[in-house]
């Protein structure tokens, strides 16, 4: 069938295309040339007026694991404000917060999101991710690998095992968990966590292993270059939320090297010790960082204000950060030498100061990096808001009164320590779809995604153009996903099942002759029942992976 | 005759998968690692393998038909048992979404005791290579682990080798309320773990004065439950004094009015150890046969754990109300969909409700359901996932033999079709 999209106001930046009308075509889930041949188009779309977008593309969203469950078993509450029914179509759940799996692949796909990527896959629990990921209806899916924390990890650098060993190490658990790129969370803090330690500085030594984060983040970070795995490191600073950890971060940039490296949820790592209250604004100093170091790319994690939930692989973090738990209860683990994991419900208050600053840190973050191709759009859901805010979020940057009125509300105190008042810049569409859409597909390492030129995935999103961005960003007017209409006015009309994107980096098949021992001795399955194998991703008939070029490859 | 190693078990919670299994056409037979729990489970033959209307062989085409006729215009059915793998309970959720059904979970009344404390206060947990490789202090609380999991302790504390831990023999393992019910909690090297018995009724003081003990409250009794305050206040000091310590409870034996608050009880004292520098985790032991499978899955496809009500149109929650066995004996239901995929011995609740069966091929009955569909059992006629007890470790099923008994997926995917 031969699709025709009319006449579209078109942002393609991966193309070099802002805001040009054109036709795209869509034959067998992909964007085609203009036909030259006459062949008839089966039908056609009349976007005249209409904004065109590839499909988004959220790079760090927690919709996938142990963690995510334990955060919706712990709230009841909040899923009953939030009933889903069903439909003739789609099945029914619960919303809010965390939402059940069925509901957030409804919900992204209706915001006109086509790809969502788990950030915290520990790879023991690798399998829930991806059946939790599997159970996630229209959007592609893909996760980045925990390690850092894991104990073969910190034994490997403790007996000073050359780069190599930790390369294959790192290949190895990427191919086993099926994942498309590698994290690390608070390095070697989780494990640290597990020896009582109740925080780790970049330099602080692991009291058993000997061994600092900034030495699993060089490595790590190595590893992952030199294995060719295009995302780059993922990391979760030290010290996540710590007042002062403006400095540990800016160490952090300095420490890696110049090798690539992703700093995620940024805004929790971007706080100074000023002012009365000891707690202020280092998003200058971080923006100033991102943009003197071409090697790094951010994602911000804004905060937006309400009742959500805090779900993430720092523990020790966590742990320290549970007297803030609202409403108050919260759940730490310790988990299977791999990592831990820690889930305090939040609720962000714009009349409490922390908060409030908190919410204007990262929208300075936004503002202040200059180029939208290495910061990219995220609440790091649930943990700043859910991402069912994401069209208030691209309201508060494309417009500049609007922010301004939303400043002047928060705590009086946080609006004397932010600059926000005093910066101008609105972003275009053009720096949205960057940050969205073309930017993620090219820091995740995807092909043939995030862009409309011919040969590309047709995952496509047409909004009409409202001056009020959140409501047109909220109910996009179609969207297509591999070239079929999954959703129109806001609705999800047809569910598809998307691909799960991994990468297979090359090892040396020998480092399974140090690992087997390590798991007879030490864990509690085999080396061989460890393995995720890929039927295991598609035997239910929906699912599929799709693995993508390692750099330097075709 | 074929010989199939590191086999997964689905029966004993605590993720044995080491285990050999001779294969003779469908005979199964474990030959090494067996043990009270997964060798019988393993190798319990197969009987029926045609399904039956009243008690007469039909095609599967039939009872599926049959089943979807008896389900077809109900107002309330429930759906029992919940005992399958992963895609069976995404099937059966499936179902239950479009029939309006309740859901609930064979051991939901067990697993509420834990889920009302974790969701009213939360908890501090570990998972079982951590207690292999570091605990040194374990406290088991009311329960019988080797009674739960014959190779609890063998697997799990009687490791040769420990990464933290130079001798996994010295490791301390003291029970407060009930008594060990064999000698496995004695270390390879002789120690025998302490012991301070009291009934169940006292639970609930003990737990109380462990807990006032270690947050250093003043006491005036000299003993509670039988057991001296001295030998609590010794408990909480190698708690406290441990470098990992561990505190295991189990659910299904904590089995009186309130027993929430016990649960809740020991998670504080886990916090507060941990609030008083100290690491300490709690370990709730519970979770065979499909139970956290049924929590999990319906955890992430409702946002609630497995007692949920579909009959809105939506998902709703209720730990009491939605109990199956008290919706029956109110006259609450119109049909029930007994899914068992695991224990023959686990049969559904006697009603004179339509009554479906999808069960482990050698289950019988009393009464011959409407319905009975025998179904293969994950990790011996079908590959599949099943979570272990600690919650975040799914383990992947093995296909050991070609049965022909089809999955629960298959038949639950069939009569939802069927609707």
């Amino acid at each position: 069938m031969l699709i025709k999209l009319t006449g579209g106001t078109v942002y393609d930046p991966a193309s070099g295309i802002d805001g040009l009308q054109q036709d795209i075509f869509i034959q067998d889930g992909r964007i085609v040339e203009a036909p030259t041949d006459g062949r008839p188009v089966d039908k056609e779309y009349d976007l005249r007026g209409k904004v065109v977008m590839s499909g988004a593309i959220d790079m760090h969203t927690h919709i996938g694991g142990g963690k995510g469950n334990i955060a919706r078993t712990l709230l009841p509450e909040d899923h009953r404000m939030d009933p889903v029914p069903r439909t003739q179509i789609t099945r029914s759940g619960n919303g809010h917060a965390m939402p059940s799996t069925y509901v957030a692949g409804y919900r992204y796909a209706e915001m006109g999101y086509t790809a969502c990527f788990e950030p915290a896959v520990l790879p023991i629990n690798a399998r829930q991710a991806h059946m939790e990921m599997g159970d996630t209806p229209i959007v592609d899916k893909g996760g980045y690998v925990m390690l850092g924390s894991d104990d073969f990890l910190l034994r490997m650098l403790t007996a000073n095992k050359d780069q190599k060993a930790i390369n294959d190490y790192v290949a190895w658990t990427l191919n086993a968990a099926k994942g498309i790129g590698i994290k690390v969370v608070n390095a070697g803090g989780i494990n640290a966590f597990k020896f009582n330690q109740r925080k780790l500085d970049l330099d602080e030594k692991n009291s058993h292993y000997d061994v600092t984060p900034r030495q699993i983040l060089q490595t790590l970070a190595r590893a992952v270059k030199e294995l060719g795995i295009t995302h780059p490191l993922h990391v979760h600073g030290c010290n996540l939320g710590v007042p002062g950890n403006v400095d540990t971060t800016l160490n952090t940039i300095q420490g890696v090297e110049g090798l690539p490296m992703h700093l995620t949820h940024i805004q929790f790592h971007s706080y100074g010790t000023e002012g009365d209250f000891k707690f202020s604004s280092g998003a200058a100093q971080i923006a100033e960082a991102i943009n003197n170091n071409k090697n790094i790319t951010a994602d911000v994690g804004q905060i937006l204000f309400g009742q959500t939930v805090t779900a993430s692989g720092d523990n020790m973090r966590q742990h320290a950060n549970h007297r803030f738990a609202s409403p108050n209860k919260w759940v730490c683990m310790d988990i299977e030498c791999d990592a831990g994991c820690g889930v305090v419900p939040f609720k962000y208050r714009d009349q409490n100061f922390v908060n409030a600053l908190q919410w204007a840190i990262g929208l300075e973050i936004f503002l202040l990096v200059e180029d939208p191709w290495r910061i990219f759009l995220t609440t790091d859901h649930p943990n700043g808001a859910p991402f069912t805010s994401y069209p208030h979020l691209i309201r508060l940057l494309m417009d500049r009164s609007f922010r301004n009125d939303m400043l002047a509300t928060i705590h009086p105190e946080a609006q004397k320590m932010t600059t926000l008042a005093s910066i101008d810049r609105e972003y275009t569409f053009n720096e949205i779809a960057i940050m969205t859409r073309a930017g993620a597909a090219r820091i995740i390492g995807l092909k043939d995604r995030g862009a409309l030129s011919a040969g590309n995935f047709a995952d496509i999103t047409v909004y009409t153009e409202n001056a009020d961005r959140q409501a047109m960003f909220t109910k996009p007017d179609y969207v297509f996903k591999d070239g079929e209409l999954v959703v129109q006015d806001g609705q999800v009309v047809k569910v598809t099942w998307g691909t799960t994107h991994i990468v297979k980096p090359d090892y040396d098949l020998s480092i399974e002759k140090d690992l087997k021992p390590y798991f007879d001795k030490y864990l509690t399955m085999k080396l061989g029942n460890f393995k995720i194998s890929d039927d295991e991703i598609s035997e239910d008939g929906r699912g599929s992976l799709t693995a993508h070029p390692l750099r330097g490859a075709a | 005759m074929t010989e199939i190693t590191e086999v997964p078990s689905p029966f004993c919670g605590i993720g044995t998968d080491d285990l050999a299994i001779h294969i003779d056409g469908v005979s199964l037979k474990v030959t090494a690692n067996g043990c009270a729990v997964n060798s019988p489970a393993f190798e319990q033959p197969i009987t029926d393998t045609a399904p039956q209307i009243n008690g007469q062989a039909v095609s599967l085409a039939a009872a599926v038909d049959k089943a979807a006729e008896l389900l077809r215009n109900t107002q309330q059915p429930l759906i029992g048992g919940c005992a399958t793998d992963v895609n069976g309970m995404r099937a059966l959720l499936a179902l239950a979404d479009k029939s309006g059904a309740v859901v609930d979970n064979i051991n939901f009344t067990a697993a509420r005791r834990n889920l009302l404390a974790m969701q009213d206060s939360g908890w501090m947990n570990t998972t079982l290579a951590e207690l292999k490789n570091r605990c040194d202090v374990l406290l088991v609380i009311g329960c019988d682990p080797e009674g739960f999991a014959p190779r609890f302790f063998e697997r799990y504390l009687w490791n040769n080798d420990a990464m933290f831990l130079d001798n996994t023999g010295n490791r301390e393992v003291i029970f407060l309320g009930k008594a060990p019910s064999g000698n496995a909690s004695t270390s390879p090297t002789g120690k025998a773990a302490s012991v301070f018995p009291c009934s169940d009724a006292d639970l609930p003081d003990v737990v109380a004065v462990l807990s006032a003990l270690i947050r250093k409250q003043p006491l005036h009794a000299q003993s509670v439950g039988g057991i001296a305050v001295s030998d609590l206040q010794a408990i909480a000091d190698k708690l406290k004094a441990a470098q990992y310590g561990v505190v295991c409870w189990g659910a299904a034996a904590l089995a009186y009015d309130h027993a929430e608050l016990t649960v809740q009880a020991i998670c504080n004292i886990v916090k507060d150890i941990n609030l008083q520098g100290s690491r300490c985790s709690g370990f709730p032991l519970g979770g065979r046969e499909g139970d956290q499978t049924a929590n999990q899955v319906c955890g992430w496809t409702t946002g609630y754990p497995a007692r949920v009500n579909f009959a809105k149109g939506y998902p709703e929650y209720d730990p009491f109300l939605f109990d199956s066995l008290a919706m029956l004996t109110n006259g609450e239901a119109d049909a029930l969909v007994w899914v068992q995929a695991f224990n023959i011995n686990s049969k559904p609740p006697k009603t004179d409700l339509p009554t479906i069966v999808i069960g482990r091929s050698g289950m019988s009955f009393d009464k011959e359901p409407d319905v009975f569909i025998p179904v293969g059992t994950p990790g011996i006629d079908h590959p599949g996932h099943a979570y272990r007890l600690d919650n975040v470790v799914a383990i992947r099923l093995k296909k050991l033999r070609d049965s022909g008994l089809p999955s629960t997926a298959e038949v639950l995917h069939a009569i939802e079709q069927a609707l």
